[in-house]
């Protein structure tokens, strides 16, 4: 198996992504407490090496699916922050014209075929895509990503369970945050901590990952990612990883134990990934300054447009409804 | 379609040079999924034991030998995931047809059908369309009992973004099924096991019109409006009522929605009465649906809308005289019919 070392740029690009969706989901948070926007939200800070580094797997014409908690996997793919803004704001100018709002950030054209605010709902819809290509003898995976609170709907053993019979390419991702909704996972999740071994009775690989690393995360996808493409069938794979806010925008998160995001922060993904650019002379810590810098311009400047943006009608969305 | 080429294991005859074929309900369906497959590369089956011995209700004999076991797919139990597996598919382009055993299945696949298909378009702005078939047996008749007797056709009738199709006939079986497979949204398109054995002409190639109803039968007196088993038995009810000078017009709903209410109001404006004959529990249902629309829309009622349909409050049960007193009856359809004229 030959797996591509990300070069440098690769490298600072992810560092920048990172930063972007951390700026963004920071704004997020700040436009729903004001009541800016309403309804609910569910934020990823924290989780952006999982999301980042595994999209950075995917190669032209792969998909993924993913959740309500998916601004991260969305912004990964190339979503223009403006664009995420917008229909987060319910915007004509949003991903989905505004209709669907900040559980459904969606681009088709860059792979993002699916923000699902169903538990579970994503991983058979990204199996169907990956059978789809193995019939359509396609060259192409799909990643389904979901959280450890997903493990214990039926979905995810019945799209496991095909995905094997069929070894078909896809790749599913735990974003194992610890915490399913309000409950940590302990108090939910039979069989121990490593939820990777729920791979073992379907006959697939299951291997727990760092999530916290995005160049652990990266090698951990990529191999899962050239097996399935190369037809060795599916993989499943836990990221270890913390969300720094609660479940969404009315959960202050008083049920986590004291000092433990604390200490989730003292591992905070970019600033992992910020130490070794350093170290490793590709992005000095000045040039990081600047870059955070910069994207928090991008970051205001699109927050900024996306606000003036109009609202979309009830005639321009109706074709959204049926096709044809 | 006469082009067709047929392979040697077909159960099917092929089309003959008018394209019209006699042929049961069942191999009315056959023929549907074979010319739809053969047609399009992109059209497949998949559900539990579609491939084996023709499937439980035999409708896809051959189909597995010709087509093979991808495009013939054979699915664990498990209705939720492969409804889902099946949108998936129609994400990347093609256009799978999904085969429920039974109608009292479907809540085990709610989620897929009630929020996935139905919402996925809109959801993302109009982004993709979900060419999903999903062919549904239903309907009682056959003691199967409770857990496997029901149609729940108007469930789904109330979800944005679905259709829903039932099928009466062979013909209407063959070009509802070809319609919804070539259709780019999602399609419910019901079955009734009753059904299976019955023959009528199909025509090979046809394609019905999406929301259309069809008249079955012409009269001035009273319109019976119903749907599959209960057409059959409204056309039995209005052969009994000619006996008696009564003409009844009867009507094929075929479409739960769209519901085609310009026919069913053409009708009803003429006959003034109408019977609304469902083997499902009336109430939220087409029946009352169609009777409220009608009344709202200013129609001229010579005697109020009369209703035969399953009880209020009694499931589906598994005796064979209990069955037969609660799944309505060509007379019990007559009886209205009369009462609705005053007789």
């Amino acid at each position: 198996m030959s797996l591509r070392e990300p070069d440098a740029d690769t490298r600072r690009s992810w560092f920048s992504t990172m930063l972007r969706i951390r700026a963004f989901e920071d704004r997020i948070q700040e436009l729903f407490m004001s009541g800016a926007i309403g309804g609910t939200t569910h934020l990823c800070q924290g989780q952006e090496a999982v999301s980042v580094g595994s999209i950075g797997s995917m190669e032209p014409g792969d998909v993924q699916t993913n959740t309500y908690r998916g601004h991260g996997e969305a912004l990964a793919l190339g979503m223009a922050s403006e664009t995420a803004f917008a229909e987060l704001m319910g915007k004509a100018t949003g991903g989905s014209g505004g209709v669907g709002g900040s559980m459904h950030l969606i681009d088709f054209s860059k792979g993002n075929i699916g923000a699902n605010a169903i538990v579970g709902a994503g991983m058979p819809i990204a199996l169907g895509a990956a059978v789809g290509f193995q019939m359509q003898q396609r060259p192409n995976v799909a990643l389904s990503f979901f959280g450890d609170g997903a493990i214990n709907i039926g979905t995810f053993h019945e799209a496991l369970n095909m995905a094997s019979l069929w070894q078909a390419p896809v790749v599913f991702i735990i974003t194992n945050n610890l915490y399913g909704e309000y409950s940590p996972i302990s108090s939910t999740t039979s069989g121990g901590p490593d939820l990777a071994r729920r791979a073992d009775p379907y006959g697939m690989p299951g291997v727990s990952v760092d999530g916290q690393d995005i160049d652990a995360v990266h090698a951990a996808v990529s191999a899962a990612v050239e097996r399935a493409r190369g037809g060795g069938g599916p993989s499943l794979l836990e990221m270890k990883t913390y969300r720094y806010r609660g479940h969404s925008r009315s959960d202050p998160a008083r049920y986590r134990p004291a000092g433990e995001l604390e200490a989730w922060k003292e591992r905070d993904p970019i600033d992992i990934l910020g130490r070794r650019l350093a170290v490793e002379g590709i992005l000095s810590a000045e040039a990081q300054l600047g870059l955070r810098a910069a994207i928090q311009a991008e970051i205001d400047g699109a927050a900024e447009r996306a606000t003036a943006a109009p609202y979309p009608t009830l005639e321009e969305t109706s074709s959204y409804v049926y096709a044809d | 379609m006469s082009t067709l080429t047929e392979p040697a294991l077909v159960a099917v005859p092929a089309a003959g040079a008018a394209g019209t074929v006699e042929l049961t309900y069942r191999d009315a369906i056959n023929a549907a999924l074979r010319d739809s497959m053969t047609d399009d590369v992109r059209v497949l089956l998949m559900g539990e034991d579609v491939g084996a011995d023709g499937g439980v209700f035999k409708t896809n004999s051959g189909l597995i030998e010709d087509f093979g076991p991808a495009r013939i797919r054979n699915t664990p139990i498990c209705e939720n995931a492969f409804v889902g597996v099946a949108l998936g598919m129609s994400l990347v382009g093609l256009r799978p047809v999904v085969e429920i055993m039974f109608a009292d299945f479907l809540p085990t696949a709610g989620d897929a059908i009630v929020n996935q298909l139905p919402k996925y378009r809109f959801m993302s702005g109009g982004q993709c369309s979900v060419p999903v078939t999903i062919r549904v047996i239903g309907g009682g008749t056959g003691q199967f009992g409770t857990q496997h007797s029901a149609t729940y056709e108007s469930w789904f009738g109330h979800l944005p973004g679905l259709r829903v199709a039932t099928a009466a006939t062979p013909g209407s079986a063959y070009s509802l099924l070809r319609a919804a497979i070539a259709h780019d949204n999602p399609v419910i398109v019901y079955e009734h096991k009753a059904l299976y054995g019955r023959k009528g002409p199909v025509t090979r190639g046809e394609v019905a019109e999406i929301g259309k109803a069809q008249v079955l039968r012409t009269g001035s007196d009273v319109t019976i409006l119903a749907s599959m088993l209960m057409v059959e038995r409204s056309l039995a009810a209005a052969e009994t009522l000619a006996a008696d000078g009564i003409a009844a017009e009867v009507i094929d709903l075929r479409w739960v929605r769209p519901i085609d209410l310009p026919t069913i109001r053409a009708s009803v404006e003429r006959t003034g009465r109408l019977v609304v004959a469902e083997e499902q529990v009336h109430a939220g249902g087409w029946g009352a649906t169609v009777i409220s629309e009608l009344t709202m829309g200013g129609v001229a009622w010579r005697s109020a809308p009369r209703r035969v349909s399953l009880p209020d409050d009694y499931p589906v049960p598994y005796s064979p005289p209990l069955e037969t007193l609660i799944v309505p009856s060509a007379a019990g359809i007559a009886a209205a019919a009369r009462s609705a004229v005053g007789l």
